[in-house]
Protein backbone atom coordinates (compact mmCIF):
# COMPACT_ATOMS: atom_id res chain seq x y z
CA UNK A 1 0.00 0.00 0.00
CA UNK A 2 1.01 4.10 -0.52
CA UNK A 3 1.66 5.16 2.62
CA UNK A 4 2.02 9.36 3.21
CA UNK A 5 2.94 11.53 5.22
CA UNK A 6 2.51 15.21 5.99
CA UNK A 7 3.73 18.50 7.89
CA UNK A 8 6.21 17.45 10.39
CA UNK A 9 5.51 13.75 10.35
CA UNK A 10 6.81 14.19 6.47
CA UNK A 11 9.99 16.17 7.85
CA UNK A 12 10.61 13.89 10.66
CA UNK A 13 10.50 10.88 8.50
CA UNK A 14 11.88 12.66 5.94
CA UNK A 15 9.96 11.67 2.89
CA UNK A 16 6.09 12.66 1.40
CA UNK A 17 4.89 8.93 0.27
CA UNK A 18 6.55 5.72 0.31
CA UNK A 19 4.92 1.93 -0.95
CA UNK A 20 4.94 -0.29 1.77
CA UNK A 21 4.68 -4.09 2.02
CA UNK A 22 2.69 -4.88 4.67
CA UNK A 23 0.46 -7.84 6.40
CA UNK A 24 -0.48 -5.24 9.16
CA UNK A 25 -3.72 -6.12 10.20
CA UNK A 26 -4.91 -2.91 11.35
CA UNK A 27 -2.77 1.05 11.70
CA UNK A 28 -1.51 0.68 14.53
CA UNK A 29 0.16 -2.46 13.69
CA UNK A 30 1.34 -0.68 10.83
CA UNK A 31 2.80 1.82 12.99
CA UNK A 32 4.22 -0.68 15.27
CA UNK A 33 6.13 -2.13 12.29
CA UNK A 34 7.54 1.63 10.61
CA UNK A 35 8.51 2.22 14.11
CA UNK A 36 10.77 -1.19 14.78
CA UNK A 37 12.19 0.32 10.71
CA UNK A 38 14.15 3.16 12.02
CA UNK A 39 14.45 5.38 14.51
CA UNK A 40 12.90 8.34 12.39
CA UNK A 41 9.87 6.50 12.28
CA UNK A 42 9.39 5.74 16.13
CA UNK A 43 10.72 9.32 16.69
CA UNK A 44 7.30 10.34 14.42
CA UNK A 45 5.30 7.57 16.11
CA UNK A 46 6.17 8.39 19.64
CA UNK A 47 2.74 10.16 20.70
CA UNK A 48 0.10 8.66 19.16
CA UNK A 49 -2.24 11.23 20.59
CA UNK A 50 -0.92 14.06 18.41
CA UNK A 51 -1.16 12.49 15.28
CA UNK A 52 -3.98 11.80 12.98
CA UNK A 53 -4.56 8.78 10.59
CA UNK A 54 -6.42 8.95 7.15
CA UNK A 55 -6.98 5.79 5.29
CA UNK A 56 -7.94 5.67 1.64
CA UNK A 57 -8.38 9.36 2.46
CA UNK A 58 -11.05 9.32 5.11
CA UNK A 59 -10.09 10.49 8.64
CA UNK A 60 -10.06 7.15 10.54
CA UNK A 61 -9.16 5.55 14.46
CA UNK A 62 -5.47 3.55 14.92
CA UNK A 63 -7.50 0.62 15.19
CA UNK A 64 -8.88 0.62 11.73
CA UNK A 65 -8.76 -2.59 9.49
CA UNK A 66 -6.31 -2.44 6.87
CA UNK A 67 -7.63 -5.33 4.54
CA UNK A 68 -8.02 -4.13 1.12
CA UNK A 69 -6.74 -0.44 1.90
CA UNK A 70 -4.39 1.51 -0.94
CA UNK A 71 -3.56 4.38 0.97
CA UNK A 72 -2.91 5.46 4.67
CA UNK A 73 -1.56 8.88 5.72
CA UNK A 74 -0.05 9.97 9.06
CA UNK A 75 0.10 13.85 10.41
CA UNK A 76 -0.85 15.94 12.93
CA UNK A 77 -3.89 17.35 13.46
CA UNK A 78 -5.44 19.62 10.97
CA UNK A 79 -5.13 23.53 10.74
CA UNK A 80 -7.67 24.69 7.97
CA UNK A 81 -9.40 27.63 7.52
CA UNK B 1 -22.23 23.32 -4.44
CA UNK B 2 -18.65 24.38 -5.74
CA UNK B 3 -15.65 23.52 -3.87
CA UNK B 4 -12.06 25.16 -4.86
CA UNK B 5 -8.54 24.32 -4.11
CA UNK B 6 -6.24 25.84 -6.04
CA UNK B 7 -2.79 27.76 -5.13
CA UNK B 8 -3.39 30.81 -6.84
CA UNK B 9 -4.93 33.79 -5.12
CA UNK B 10 -8.72 34.37 -6.16
CA UNK B 11 -10.98 37.68 -6.79
CA UNK B 12 -12.70 37.78 -3.27
CA UNK B 13 -15.03 40.93 -5.12
CA UNK B 14 -15.57 38.56 -8.22
CA UNK B 15 -16.26 35.77 -6.19
CA UNK B 16 -18.94 37.41 -3.33
CA UNK B 17 -20.58 39.04 -6.56
CA UNK B 18 -20.59 36.15 -8.66
CA UNK B 19 -22.10 33.99 -5.54
CA UNK B 20 -25.92 33.12 -5.56
CA UNK B 21 -26.01 36.38 -8.20
CA UNK B 22 -29.83 36.21 -9.95
CA UNK B 23 -31.25 34.25 -7.44
CA UNK B 24 -34.25 36.16 -6.12
CA UNK B 25 -34.97 33.04 -3.73
CA UNK B 26 -32.09 33.69 -1.73
CA UNK B 27 -32.83 36.87 0.46
CA UNK B 28 -29.62 36.19 2.36
CA UNK B 29 -25.33 35.91 1.60
CA UNK B 30 -23.08 35.21 3.93
CA UNK B 31 -19.28 35.16 3.36
CA UNK B 32 -16.32 34.89 5.45
CA UNK B 33 -12.74 35.03 4.00
CA UNK B 34 -9.29 34.09 6.17
CA UNK B 35 -6.35 36.37 5.80
CA UNK B 36 -2.74 35.46 6.90
CA UNK B 37 -2.46 37.11 10.21
CA UNK B 38 0.89 39.70 10.01
CA UNK B 39 1.61 38.20 13.66
CA UNK B 40 5.26 39.50 15.15
CA UNK B 41 8.32 38.49 12.62
CA UNK B 42 6.21 36.52 10.53
CA UNK B 43 7.33 36.82 6.67
CA UNK B 44 5.53 34.03 4.92
CA UNK B 45 2.68 31.18 5.30
CA UNK B 46 3.29 28.10 3.63
CA UNK B 47 -0.09 25.65 3.41
CA UNK B 48 0.56 22.15 3.01
CA UNK B 49 -2.76 19.77 2.03
CA UNK B 50 -3.51 16.30 1.12
CA UNK B 51 -4.40 16.07 -2.93
CA UNK B 52 -7.39 14.52 -3.55
CA UNK B 53 -8.63 14.21 0.44
CA UNK B 54 -8.70 17.45 0.31
CA UNK B 55 -11.34 18.34 -2.07
CA UNK B 56 -13.38 15.00 -0.57
CA UNK B 57 -13.59 16.65 2.80
CA UNK B 58 -14.31 20.02 1.71
CA UNK B 59 -17.20 18.11 -0.11
CA UNK B 60 -17.99 16.41 2.38
CA UNK B 61 -18.04 19.29 4.97
CA UNK B 62 -20.32 21.51 1.93
CA UNK B 63 -22.58 18.36 1.94
CA UNK B 64 -23.08 17.78 5.63
CA UNK B 65 -24.05 22.03 5.32
CA UNK B 66 -26.30 21.52 2.81
CA UNK B 67 -28.23 18.51 4.47
CA UNK B 68 -28.51 20.65 8.01
CA UNK B 69 -29.83 23.82 6.25
CA UNK B 70 -32.06 25.04 3.57
CA UNK B 71 -29.02 26.53 1.53
CA UNK B 72 -29.19 27.75 -2.07
CA UNK B 73 -25.86 27.59 -2.59
CA UNK B 74 -22.18 26.79 -1.21
CA UNK B 75 -19.19 28.22 -2.09
CA UNK B 76 -15.60 27.27 -0.25
CA UNK B 77 -12.55 28.25 -1.50
CA UNK B 78 -9.23 27.44 -0.45
CA UNK B 79 -5.74 27.96 -1.52
CA UNK B 80 -2.13 26.22 -0.56
CA UNK B 81 1.45 26.95 -0.70
CA UNK B 82 2.99 30.06 0.16
CA UNK B 83 1.41 33.33 1.47
CA UNK B 84 2.24 36.26 2.57
CA UNK B 85 0.59 38.58 5.51
CA UNK B 86 -2.28 40.04 4.38
CA UNK B 87 -3.23 37.62 1.48
CA UNK B 88 -5.98 35.95 1.52
CA UNK B 89 -6.40 32.21 2.56
CA UNK B 90 -10.04 31.11 1.71
CA UNK B 91 -13.50 31.94 1.57
CA UNK B 92 -16.40 30.42 2.11
CA UNK B 93 -19.94 32.15 1.05
CA UNK B 94 -23.48 30.24 1.88
CA UNK B 95 -27.18 31.56 0.93
CA UNK B 96 -29.91 30.62 2.16
CA UNK B 97 -34.01 32.14 2.38
CA UNK B 98 -33.12 33.79 5.69
CA UNK B 99 -29.71 34.78 7.52
CA UNK B 100 -30.09 32.61 10.47
CA UNK B 101 -29.09 29.57 8.37
CA UNK B 102 -26.86 31.71 5.96
CA UNK B 103 -24.61 32.58 9.42
CA UNK B 104 -25.09 29.09 10.96
CA UNK B 105 -24.03 27.53 7.86
CA UNK B 106 -21.18 29.37 7.40
CA UNK B 107 -19.96 29.37 10.90
CA UNK B 108 -20.29 25.26 11.07
CA UNK B 109 -18.47 25.12 7.63
CA UNK B 110 -15.67 27.45 9.04
CA UNK B 111 -15.36 25.26 12.65
CA UNK B 112 -15.11 21.94 10.19
CA UNK B 113 -12.81 23.72 7.97
CA UNK B 114 -10.27 24.53 10.52
CA UNK B 115 -10.31 20.54 12.31
CA UNK B 116 -11.39 18.46 9.54
CA UNK B 117 -9.51 19.70 6.43
CA UNK B 118 -6.24 18.39 5.37
CA UNK B 119 -4.34 21.54 5.50
CA UNK B 120 -1.41 22.35 7.25
CA UNK B 121 0.19 26.13 8.38
CA UNK B 122 3.52 26.36 8.59
CA UNK B 123 4.97 29.98 9.43
CA UNK B 124 8.02 31.31 8.09
CA UNK B 125 9.30 34.00 10.48
CA UNK B 126 12.72 35.80 10.72
CA UNK B 127 13.21 33.79 13.91
CA UNK B 128 12.80 30.47 12.46
CA UNK B 129 10.35 28.51 10.97
CA UNK B 130 7.37 26.23 13.02
CA UNK B 131 4.03 24.34 11.93
CA UNK B 132 0.97 25.84 13.49
CA UNK B 133 -0.39 23.84 16.26
CA UNK B 134 -4.05 23.11 16.26
CA UNK B 135 -5.96 24.67 19.38
CA UNK B 136 -8.12 22.41 21.40
CA UNK B 137 -11.09 25.45 21.13
CA UNK B 138 -11.12 24.85 17.23
CA UNK B 139 -11.81 21.01 18.13
CA UNK B 140 -14.32 22.01 20.84
CA UNK B 141 -15.93 24.28 18.77
CA UNK B 142 -17.32 21.05 17.21
CA UNK B 143 -19.01 20.10 19.75
CA UNK B 144 -21.37 22.87 18.75
CA UNK B 145 -23.05 21.11 16.42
Amino acid sequence: MDVLYFAWVRERIGLPRERVDTSAATVADLVAELSAREERYAAAFADLAALRVAVDQELADFDAPLAGVREVAFFPPMTGG
Amino acid sequence: MRIVVQADPFDFGAEAAAFAEGRDDLGAVVTFTGVVRGDAALERMEIEHYPGMTEKALEQIAAEAVRRWDLGDVLVIHRYGPMRPGERIMMVATAAAHREAAFDSAAFLMDYLKSRAPFWKKEHAADGDSWVAARAADEAALTRW
